[in-house]
């Protein structure tokens, strides 16, 4: 019995200091990330291609994304507000929640989805075929070399994604609202114009910059110490590293989105 | 205060752990300009730990490293770089970029560390690309070549920069027999062309005999012997011996020990 008990702390013990030691790597990832920002060439090419992976080629999946999304608030929105009797107010209701949330929270979902668990696994798999030694060896710094476009590619991407969601989104709000349950074009329009003022705009810039930050950090980092995180080596270990990048990334966006709004609301 | 370095590598009382696992246990070495050293032993004797040594890649428990009069455990950043532009590393999978074709690949120490102009650092590749038997495939991804032509092109992106070192992690490993003659033979080339220092990694017993100056064999962790091809075959020490005529190691069980390990999973 007390031996289940000791093996039971001991285990406890062990898991929250494997959570310290990997929130503490995080943060050494983070610092050196940012050391890298003021070297002297910046990454200019690296950071276009990037920005081609993580922004250009997502567009399609944000465009349908954005336009379902659009329908099915317009929807629940118009089940709602036609018993109250105030159905003009449809537009303001979907721009406003696509603005301020469900635009930055989305597109960040599906830039996790597409770009996280791709980053997270390419970066794993370098490690796994020596790719960062074959970079010290060859006096290539991998932050600057590797990481930092990527970075700054996201920082650059999932605002202009989140715009491309918000736009599609209020567009499938049309559809829903005017085209199909003959709420007023006027009505939804000028509503909405009404309504949304700069500060929910910059709301949902800040929040998909931090977020396109946030995810890029997680995944690259749990790809780059999969060597001293995961037990599995090869294929298994960049299956675990990258569930977790996943999950910790949507985690800690949905966390940073409620500090952001509650800050600027 | 430590004395002046002899060779091109000086390592001396070299301690190294995985954990708490001790990996090297007290290594010297000392490789002269101009050697090719082979460094030979079985899985788990520590040679690829050693080799990460001497990239610096891994940081020693004790003990110090020279290479090319640099202490490479405690010296700056800057040193640092500085030697490992001077220094070329063929990994044993070739460790290419898998997004970048194979030209890109080779031309990346240029492009990061000269302002050479395009059409230059063009013709310098095609130049390393021929002496690798490589020509024409600048183009191709890396996951377009057989794993002898992965090598080759990761020899060439390792001498890319003209090293007065190079480094080779198992160059034969998983080759057949006639693409591992070629690579050893190119080791020799480059040898005499570039007059090159060559540390080789391997535990190919033919390739090792046939390139080496000197050979350094690993066992467990410690240097059993260093010295030339005909030293170490005429060795009288049992495990060389074993080793080079692929005989099995004769260890003898502990009885107690055995029931222990099945028992608990404990040593």
């Amino acid at each position: 019995m007390l031996t289940a008990i000791k093996s039971t702390i001991e285990r406890i013990g062990e898991r929250t200091a494997d959570q310290v030691e990997s929130a503490g790597r995080l943060g050494v990832f983070l610092f050196n990330l940012v050391s890298r920002l003021g070297m002297f060439r910046f990454p200019f090419t690296e950071t276009l291609k990037h920005i081609q992976f993580i922004g250009a080629r997502t567009v399609p999946l944000i465009l349908i994304s954005g336009l379902f999304t659009g329908m099915v608030i317009a929807l629940q929105f118009y089940d709602t507000l036609i018993r109250f009797g105030s159905v003009e107010l449809l537009g303001a209701a979907v721009a406003m929640s696509l603005i301020r949330e469900l635009g930055p929270v989305m597109a960040a979902l599906m830039v996790i989805a597409r770009v996280g668990s791709a980053t997270c696994a390419e970066i794993g798999i370098m490690r796994n075929e020596q790719q960062f030694d074959a970079l010290d060896c060859m006096d290539i710094d991998s932050y600057h070399y590797v990481m930092l476009p990527r970075l700054i590619a996201a920082i650059i991407s999932v605002p202009l994604l989140t715009a491309m969601f918000d736009v599609f989104g209020i567009g499938g709000g049309y559809i829903v609202g005017v085209l199909i349950h003959g709420v007023s074009d006027g009505a939804y329009l000028i509503g909405m114009a009404d309504t949304i003022v700069w500060n929910d705009v910059l709301m949902g810039i800040i929040k998909s910059a931090l977020f396109g930050f946030l995810i890029l950090w997680i995944c690259m980092a749990k790809g780059f110490f999969l060597h001293v995180e995961q037990k599995q080596a090869g294929a298994e270990g960049v299956s675990h590293a990258t569930t977790q990048a996943v999950v910790l990334s949507a985690v800690l966006m949905l966390f940073v989105d409620y500090i952001v709004s509650s800050l600027m609301l | 205060m430590t004395s002046a370095p002899q060779g091109i590598i000086e390592v001396k009382g070299l301690v190294s752990h995985y954990g708490k696992r001790k990996i090297l246990k007290n290594v010297d070495l000392s490789v002269q300009k101009g050697e090719i050293r082979v460094i030979m032993g079985g899985s788990g004797s520590g040679k690829s730990t050693l080799l990460n040594h001497l990239l610096a890649l891994l940081k020693p428990t004790s003990g110090s490293i020279f290479v090319d009069g640099v202490d490479v455990v405690n010296t700056d950043r800057k040193t640092l770089s500085k030697l490992r532009q001077k220094t070329g590393v063929a990994f044993q999978s070739g460790a290419l970029f898998s997004s970048m074709t194979v030209g890109e690949n080779i031309k990346l120490p240029l492009k990061r560390h000269t302002r050479l102009d395009d059409h230059t650092i063009d013709i310098m590749t095609r130049l390393k690309l021929e002496l690798m038997n490589l020509a024409g495939f600048e183009d191709l991804m890396p996951s377009e070549l057989s794993g002898g032509m992965l090598k080759r092109a990761g020899l060439a992106r390792a001498v890319i920069m003209d090293p007065k070192l190079l480094f080779f992690d198992e160059p034969s490993a998983g080759l057949d027999p006639v693409t591992a003659v070629e690579l050893d033979e190119l080791i020799l080339k480059l040898r005499d062309a570039m007059n090159m220092t060559v540390v080789v990694v391997t535990h190919e017993l033919e390739s090792a005999f046939k390139i080496a100056d000197k050979i350094t064999v690993l066992f467990d962790g410690e240097i059993a012997i260093t010295g030339t091809v005909d030293e170490i075959k005429n060795s009288r020490d049992e495990r060389i011996q074993n080793l080079i005529n692929r005989r099995p190691r004769n260890e003898t069980v502990d009885a107690e020990q055995y029931i222990k390990r099945l028992t608990t999973g404990k040593n």
